[in-house]
């Protein structure tokens, strides 16, 4: 049965009742026990949420921070009871809420091994047959008699991890699991993705990485403000996260490190961009407006990844193009050509204007436009200038 | 489904284990401190009791009839006290991973049971060299510690829940365990309480009645049990009912309050 459903969440709402507790002194307190007054405060986190998840399915949870999606997760676990509506599953859940719970520093590594399967629902004699494989697998052979306390953080994220993977779950569920650990250990947590993907575990899977999401999950739920903002493919769904930062950031400019959105004296200012993305070209239209006269400016962009970090860009000087004086009133347009050699993600464009000095901002508009480029190629990185392959074979 | 059923009792088992590994983490005699404690207390009990105070001349082997008693009040004492505790102590598990709550206080318990066993061992020790006729009353004794488990199991699942609301019952507890072991003939015979209104009143907190019951099965049929002191009549089912009102209204009290511990801890 491919299409059966193994999750089922209808109309669940959570509310946290927060206690004010601030009996400083003696005296409020012994007030507060009279008055028998508790003022709470009342936190929605989840309003009506329902979806449906089918067996072998790999479903992303995204959202922003404090949007309700851990706790979400925490319902669909059972570690919560919603205030309302329910929750059905079928199978044997594991959550990863994180790695490594219930590891007792004061116990050696090999204790902790068994207490952990336990907790995972492995009998003593399970684990003796899986003991030397978990341990070969962490590189901890040497370390299993030691106390945990002694392992440094990677150690402990090694150890757990490999236990983690051992969990025979019908549904998993994980939490940001991946923010954690090095290159090396994330490419194994992938690794290990790939090999659940054959089977028919159901993996959930919260997320602040639009990339994995839309690498490994077949649909996505974006979760804003205690309630469903979007549910569906995993483009549709992160492309609309992504765009909840646009948004935002448009209505309040972030103020980070007293940056603004725009700046600059204006004496030049961008009256327009665009920017058309084909599958193998870029082409960026920009529009400079003269307010006033301004011996030969600098026009140039920079494009950036959705995550902030910078990926290219240029300008007219650098490029050797000297562009004329231009009087007030004057338009320029310049046209920037390039080859699409970003791979499938959201980026935005930040265009400016400088004086010939290359110092003063006339006009700097950070994410002036955002745009995404879809090649339908899934590549874990940011470039995909796309690949010709010849394969050699030798020998007999 | 045949998995599912035995998670608990795999939990449990690792629990206890862990629970005896971390108990004398770093001492030197490590579980020897198990069998020394109650020891060390029994001693310094018998100087001052038996030697100084000269109290229970009346009762044969008052030595070992005290240490009995307080074994037993040790037990229940331990029990409650570490229970109490124990769904804070694993808040961790709890709040990110989904085990059966009472699991926790089941494992608790059992560990205390085991501590129980061993303290008996020295009772038994005690019995030997004193040589003390062996009752054939003696195969009430599992029953009886059967009823002081069943209450401090019971207690254990209100206060643990309770617990996890309100910080203040550990302080409460901890003065009841005070008062509770001054108000059970422990330290002293009953018969030194010579208003009867009051002996009666005493025999009826199940622990007195447990206590004694346990020192009148296994060391002289002298010392007066519930039943003795009531002579006849109803009254004397009244530890026993109260035993049982404590399980099923911690057991519901546990069972109502689970359900929050996640988002209260």
């Amino acid at each position: 049965m491919p299409d059966e459903v193994v999750i089922s969440v209808a109309n669940i709402g959570k509310v946290f009742k927060l206690p004010h507790e601030k009996t400083s002194s003696v005296k409020s307190l012994v007030v507060n026990f009279y008055r028998r007054k508790r003022t709470y405060e009342i936190q929605q986190a989840l309003q009506d949420v329902s979806f449906e998840i089918k067996k072998g399915e790999f479903f992303g949870i995204v959202g922003r921070n404090g949007s309700g999606k851990s706790t979400l997760l925490k319902i669909l676990a059972g570690i919560y009871r919603p205030t309302e509506g329910n929750v059905q599953t079928k199978g044997k859940i594991v959550p990863f809420i994180e790695l490594g719970v219930g590891f007792n520093p004061e116990l050696t590594g090999r204790d902790n091994v068994f207490l952990n399967g336990a907790l995972l629902g492995f009998s003593n004699k399970e684990m003796k047959t899986m003991y030397h494989d978990i341990v070969e697998f962490a590189e901890l052979e040497k370390f299993m008699d030691q106390r945990l306390k002694n392992y440094s953080s990677g150690m402990e994220v090694r150890l757990a991890f490999s236990l983690a993977i051992r969990a025979k779950a019908d549904i998993l569920l994980i939490d940001e699991v991946l923010a954690v650990g090095d290159a090396d250990f994330q490419r194994k947590c992938f690794n290990y993705f790939n090999q659940l993907r054959g089977s028919d575990t159901t993996v959930v899977f919260v997320s602040h990485d639009m990339g994995a999401i839309r690498e490994y999950c077949d649909r996505a739920l974006l979760i804003e403000d205690s309630k469903i903002l979007a549910i569906g493919s995993t483009d549709e769904v992160t492309e609309k996260y992504l765009r909840l930062f646009m948004k935002d950031e448009k209505i309040k400019p972030t103020k980070a490190n007293g940056e603004q959105n725009r700046w600059g004296d204006y004496s030049l200012k961008i009256k327009s961009v665009d920017i058309k993305v084909e599958p193998n070209n870029i082409s960026i239209k920009q529009v400079v407006e003269a307010h006033k006269s301004m011996p030969s400016p600098v026009i140039g962009f920079r494009i950036r990844e959705a995550s902030g970090k910078d990926l290219m860009g240029t300008n007219t000087k650098i490029e050797n193009k000297k562009l004329p004086d231009l009087k007030r009133g004057q338009e320029a347009t310049v046209i920037w050509k390039m080859p699409n050699l970003l791979a499938d993600g959201d980026y935005t464009l930040d265009p400016s204007v400088l004086h010939a000095d290359e110092l003063t901002v006339a006009d700097w508009w950070n994410e002036a436009a955002t745009f995404t480029v879809k090649k339908n190629r899934h590549l874990p990185y940011r470039i995909d200038p796309g690949f010709d392959i010849d394969v050699v074979i030798k020998g007999s | 489904m045949q998995r599912r059923f035995s998670y608990p009792v795999i939990l449990i088992r690792q629990l206890v284990i862990t629970d005896f590994k971390l108990r004398y983490q770093g001492s030197v005699l490590g579980y020897a401190w198990s069998l020394l404690r109650p020891l060390l207390l029994f001693l310094i009990l018998y100087i001052v009791f038996v030697k100084f105070l000269k109290i229970g001349t009346s009762v044969p082997h008052f030595p070992i009839y005290l240490l009995l008693g307080i074994v037993i009040w040790n037990f229940f004492y331990e029990m409650t006290v570490q229970n109490l505790g124990s769904i804070m102590a694993r808040g961790d598990l709890i709040r990110k991973v989904r085990i059966p709550r009472w699991t926790i206080i089941i494992a608790t318990s059992i560990s205390a049971l085991i501590n129980l066993c061993l303290n008996l061992l020295v009772v038994a020790l005690f019995m030997l060299t004193n040589h003390v006729i062996l009752l054939n009353t003696i195969v009430y004794l599992p029953l009886v510690i059967l009823e002081v488990y069943i209450l401090a199991l019971g207690l254990s699942f209100f206060l643990s829940a309770a617990f996890v609301k309100y910080r203040d019952v550990s302080y409460i507890w901890e003065v009841i365990m005070q008062a509770g072991f001054y108000l059970t003939p422990i330290l002293y015979p009953l018969s030194r309480i010579t208003d009867l209104t009051f002996q009666k009143i005493l025999m009826l907190n199940p622990m007195a009645q447990a206590i004694q019951d346990a020192r009148y099965a296994t060391i002289t049929h002298q010392s007066a049990t519930t039943a003795t002191v009531f002579g006849g009549g109803w009254y004397k089912l009244i530890p026993f009912i109260t035993v049982i009102v404590v399980l099923f209204a911690g057991i519901w009290f546990f069972k109502s309050q689970s359900k929050f511990f996640a988002e209260n801890i």
